[in-house]
C-alpha cells in the first residue's frame, strides 16, 4: 500500500514494533483495560460451573479416566501398599483391585472416589513372593483398568536408624567418596603446564556434557510416569531452562557486586551442578535399591567409584591457579557429593516421579550453566578456545571416560 | 468396605437357616478360613476370603441368586391342533449393569438382564417369541436347535425400533442357548445378548433341585480380554452368597458357556463328582467326572448329590478365571438320616 505510506508517515518505527505509543489521555482507565479480559474470563468460568457448558460437551460415554499408580510399597510380608494419584480431567472411583489377575480384598485410606489430583493409598493383604514380579491393577467403576508392576518383590525399608545408615552408606559410596578422591587431583593440576590444564578443563566439559545428557534422559524417562495433569515434560522444561536462568541471574548480580567471575565461583558452580545431578542419581539408586531392582554389590560400588571420581577432577581443575583453603575444598566436595546421600534417603523411603523428574531436570539445567560458564572461560583463556586440537580431544576423552565407566553402573 | 465382615455375616446367616454341617460353635467362622486352619503370621490369611471383590452390589441390581432357579415357561396356551404354544416377549435394550461391586458395564441385554431369561419348554411345543429391539444397534435372536431357515436370526437383523417374531417347534430336547447373531458377533455376544434355552424331554427328567449357570465374562476395558469372569454375570456372587443345597438331594445344573475371547471355560466341583450329559440330548450319562471343559456355545447338564455336608467350592479350573470371579460355594445342609 504505497499510497498509504506516502501520505501518512507511520507513527511507530517499523523496525521497532514494540516501541510504546504515547499514552492516550482520558477515556477508559488503564486498570480497566488490564482487568477487563480477566473479569470476563472469571464470569464465564463461574457461569460454566453453575450451569455447565452448553451444547456439544455433554456425552453419554464415560469421561476419559486417568489414574497413575505411582509406587508399590511392601512394608511387611503379606502386605502391599499402592500409591494412586488421579491425574485425569475427572474424579475416578476405585471399584476393585486385582493383583496378578486375581481380585483381592483391600482398603483405601479415604473415599474410593479420587478427586482430580487426589491421592490415595490402597492397602492389600496379598502374599507377595520374595524375588518375583507382581502386577497390581485398579478397576474403576467404569471398568477401565490401570496397572503397575513391581519388578522384584522385596520388603520396603522402614525409616529407622539401620536403614538410614544403609542408605547413607549407599550415597557415601556412590557420591561422597568418589568426589573427594577426585579433589585430590588438585596438587596435580596445579603443577602441570597451562595447556594441560586447558586439556583437563575441556575434559571436565566432556564429563559434564555426559552427565547433563544422562540427567536429561532420566528426567524425560521419569516424566513419562508422572500423572498427566502434572505435565511431566513441562517439569523437565522448568528444570532444564529455569535453572540456568536463575543461576545466570544470580551470577550476573554477584559479578556486578564483586566484579568478575572468580575461579572459585566457577568451581562452586561446577560442584553445585554436579551436586544436583548426584541428588537425582541418589534418588534413582535409593529407589532401585528399595524396590530390589539393584543390589549394592561390589561391582556396582566399584563402578560408581570410578564413574564419579572424575567429577572431583572437574571441580578442582578451575582452581589450578588458586590456593584454596582446605575448608573451601571440603565445602566444594560436600556440595557435589552429599546430595547423593540426601537423594538416596528420599528415593529409598518416598519415591515420587514428580520430584525425581524435577530433580533430574534441575541437575541437567545446572550442568547447562556450568558448561556455558566453562565455555566463556575458554573464550577468555585460550586463542583457539575449545576447538584447539588438544582441547577438542579433551572434551571427547571426558565423554569417553564417562561412557566407559558408565558401562560398570548400568543398573 | 470390609469384605471379611460381609462374608462372616453370610456364613452366620447360612448357619441360621439350617443345620449346617460345620464344626459346632465355630460354625460361621470356619467357613471364613476355607481350608486355612490357624491364622497366618502375615496379615494375609492366604485364604479364599482374601481373593475376592470388596463391597456389595447397589440395591436393585440383577440378583444371580434369584436367576439361578428362575425358569421361564412363557405364556402357555394351546393351538387348535392341541399343540402347546409358549409365547415370550423379549426386548433388546441397552443397560448399564454391575458385574462386580462398583464396576459398571455398558451392556446390551435381553429384557434388561444378563444373561437373558432362561427359556424352558418341552419337546414338541410351539415357540412364539416376539422380539422388539429398543437398543441403538441392530440385534437378533439366534436359537440353537432345529428350526426353519427364516427363523434362525442370522440373516434377519432387527433394526432399532423394529420387531420380529420367531416361531418354530421345539426340538430336539436338550440344553441349548440363544444369542444375538448380528455382526460384529463377538461384540454382540460379549456385551450380554445371550441366555439359556432348555428343551425338556417329553417324559421329563427325574425330580431334582434345578439350577442354571451361564458361564460368562466381561471385557470391561474393551481390550479383547475379560477382566471379570463369573457364572450368571456377577463376579464371586455365589462365593459371597453360597448356593444352599441339601445333603443327599439330587441337584441338576444346566451349564452353558458363552465366554467370549477365551477358547475354553470349565466347571469343577469339590468333594464330589457329577454325572455329565453333554448338550443334554441323550438321557445316557456321558461321563462320571468332576471336571468338564466347554468351548463357547457348548453346554452340559450335570447331576449330583452330596454325600457330606459343609461348604464345597465350585469354580472354573482355569485358575485365572476362578481368581477373577468365576468361583462359588455350595453350602450343603445336613439332613439327618431317618
Amino acid at each position: 500500500m504505497p499510497e498509504l505510506q506516502s501520505s501518512a508517515p507511520p507513527e511507530r518505527s517499523p523496525a521497532d514494533p514494540l516501541s510504546p505509543e504515547p499514552p492516550r489521555t482520558g477515556g477508559v482507565p488503564l486498570w480497566f483495560k488490564g482487568l477487563a479480559p480477566l473479569v470476563l474470563l472469571a464470569g464465564l468460568v463461574f457461569l460454566f460451573l453453575r450451569v455447565g457448558p452448553v451444547g456439544v460437551f455433554r456425552a453419554t460415554f464415560p469421561p476419559v479416566e486417568e489414574l497413575t499408580l505411582e509406587r508399590i510399597r511392601l512394608p511387611e510380608p503379606g502386605v502391599m501398599e499402592v500409591s494412586v494419584v488421579n491425574g485425569g480431567p475427572e474424579a475416578v472411583t476405585i471399584a476393585q483391585i486385582m493383583v496378578d489377575d486375581a481380585n483381592w480384598v483391600h482398603t483405601v485410606d479415604g473415599s474410593r472416589t479420587v478427586e482430580r489430583l487426589g491421592r490415595r493409598t490402597v492397602r492389600i493383604p496379598y502374599p507377595w513372593v520374595e524375588g518375583e514380579p507382581h502386577t497390581v491393577t485398579v478397576v474403576t467403576n467404569t471398568g477401565l483398568t490401570f496397572s503397575t508392576e513391581i519388578a522384584v518383590a522385596t520388603q520396603s525399608p522402614a525409616v529407622d536408624a539401620r536403614y538410614l545408615g544403609t542408605f547413607a552408606l549407599l550415597g557415601v559410596y556412590a557420591g561422597v567418596i568418589p568426589v573427594f578422591i577426585g579433589l585430590l587431583w588438585l596438587p596435580f593440576v596445579r603443577a602441570i603446564e597451562r595447556r594441560w590444564i586447558d586439556f583437563f578443563l575441556s575434559l571436565t566439559i566432556g564429563l559434564l556434557v555426559f552427565l547433563g545428557v544422562d540427567a536429561l534422559e532420566e528426567a524425560v524417562a521419569t516424566s513419562a510416569s508422572v500423572a498427566g495433569a502434572y505435565q511431566g515434560l513441562a517439569l523437565v522444561m522448568f528444570g532444564l531452562l529455569g535453572t540456568p536462568l536463575v543461576i545466570g541471574a544470580i551470577g550476573e548480580w554477584r559479578s556486578r557486586l564483586r566484579g568478575g567471575r572468580t575461579p572459585l565461583w566457577v568451581a562452586g558452580l561446577i560442584a553445585f551442578g554436579i551436586g544436583l545431578h548426584n541428588l537425582g542419581e541418589g534418588l534413582a539408586i535409593g529407589t532401585s535399591y528399595a524396590t530390589g531392582e539393584i543390589a549394592l554389590g561390589t561391582f556396582l560400588v566399584i563402578g560408581f567409584l570410578l564413574h564419579n571420581t572424575t567429577e572431583g577432577l572437574g571441580i578442582v581443575t578451575p582452581l589450578a591457579g588458586e590456593r584454596p583453603r582446605l575448608r573451601t575444598l571440603l565445602m566444594l566436595g560436600a556440595l557435589a557429593g552429599v546430595p547423593t546421600v540426601v537423594g538416596a534417603w528420599i528415593g529409598g523411603f518416598t519415591y515420587s516421579p514428580i520430584w525425581t523428574t524435577l530433580f533430574f531436570a534441575i541437575g541437567a539445567g545446572a550442568i547447562v550453566v556450568v558448561v556455558y560458564e566453562l565455555w566463556r572461560l575458554f573464550a577468555r583463556r585460550t586463542p583457539g578456545g575449545l576447538l584447539s586440537p588438544l582441547n577438542a580431544t579433551g572434551v571427547l576423552v571426558g565423554m569417553l571416560v564417562m561412557y566407559l565407566t558408565g558401562l560398570l553402573v548400568t543398573a | 468396605m470390609s469384605n471379611r465382615k460381609l462374608s462372616r455375616r453370610d456364613a452366620l446367616r447360612a448357619g441360621a437357616i439350617g443345620t449346617v454341617g460345620l464344626a459346632a460353635g465355630a460354625g460361621g467362622l470356619s467357613l471364613q478360613g476355607l481350608g486355612q486352619g490357624t491364622a497366618a503370621q502375615s496379615p494375609t490369611q492366604e485364604s479364599h476370603h482374601d481373593m475376592i471383590t470388596v463391597g456389595q452390589l447397589r440395591p436393585g441390581s440383577f440378583d444371580p441368586s434369584a436367576f439361578l432357579t428362575r425358569f421361564d415357561g412363557g405364556n402357555v396356551s394351546r393351538l387348535p391342533s392341541g399343540q402347546v404354544l409358549r409365547e415370550y416377549e423379549l426386548v433388546a435394550e441397552d443397560r448399564e449393569i454391575e458385574v462386580a461391586p462398583g464396576v459398571f458395564y455398558p451392556a446390551w441385554t435381553y429384557n434388561g438382564q444378563v444373561p437373558g431369561p432362561t427359556i424352558r419348554v418341552t419337546e414338541g411345543d410351539r415357540l412364539r417369541v416376539h422380539f422388539t429391539n429398543k437398543g441403538r444397534h441392530a440385534h437378533s435372536i439366534h436359537f440353537h436347535g432345529i428350526h426353519p431357515s427364516g427363523m434362525d436370526g442370522a440373516f434377519e437383523p432387527v433394526h432399532p425400533g423394529r420387531s420380529f417374531t420367531y416361531e418354530f417347534d421345539a426340538e430336539p430336547f436338550g440344553l441349548h442357548l440363544y444369542h444375538c447373531h448380528t455382526v460384529p458377533i463377538k461384540r454382540h455376544i460379549h456385551k450380554g445378548l445371550y441366555g439359556a434355552f432348555i428343551i425338556d424331554p417329553k417324559e421329563g427328567r427325574p425330580p431334582a433341585n434345578e439350577m442354571v449357570m451361564v458361564m460368562n465374562g466381561f471385557d470391561t476395558n474393551f481390550d479383547n480380554e475379560n477382566e471379570i469372569y463369573a457364572v450368571n454375570t456377577v463376579a464371586f456372587h455365589y462365593q459371597k452368597h453360597p448356593v444352599m443345597i441339601r445333603q443327599h438331594e439330587l441337584n441338576r445344573i444346566y451349564v452353558v458357556n458363552v465366554t467370549e475371547f477365551d477358547l475354553l471355560n470349565s466347571f469343577h466341583i469339590h468333594g464330589n463328582l457329577y454325572r455329565l450329559y453333554r448338550t443334554g440330548t441323550d438321557l445316557q450319562r456321558y461321563e462320571y467326572t468332576d471336571m468338564v471343559s466347554l468351548a463357547q456355545g457348548e453346554r452340559a447338564i450335570l447331576e449330583f448329590s452330596y454325600k457330606h455336608p459343609g461348604p464345597f467350592m465350585f469354580h472354573a479350573h482355569q485358575s485365572e478365571f476362578a481368581e477373577l470371579g468365576w468361583s462359588g460355594i455350595f453350602l450343603v445342609q445336613e439332613v439327618p438320616s431317618a
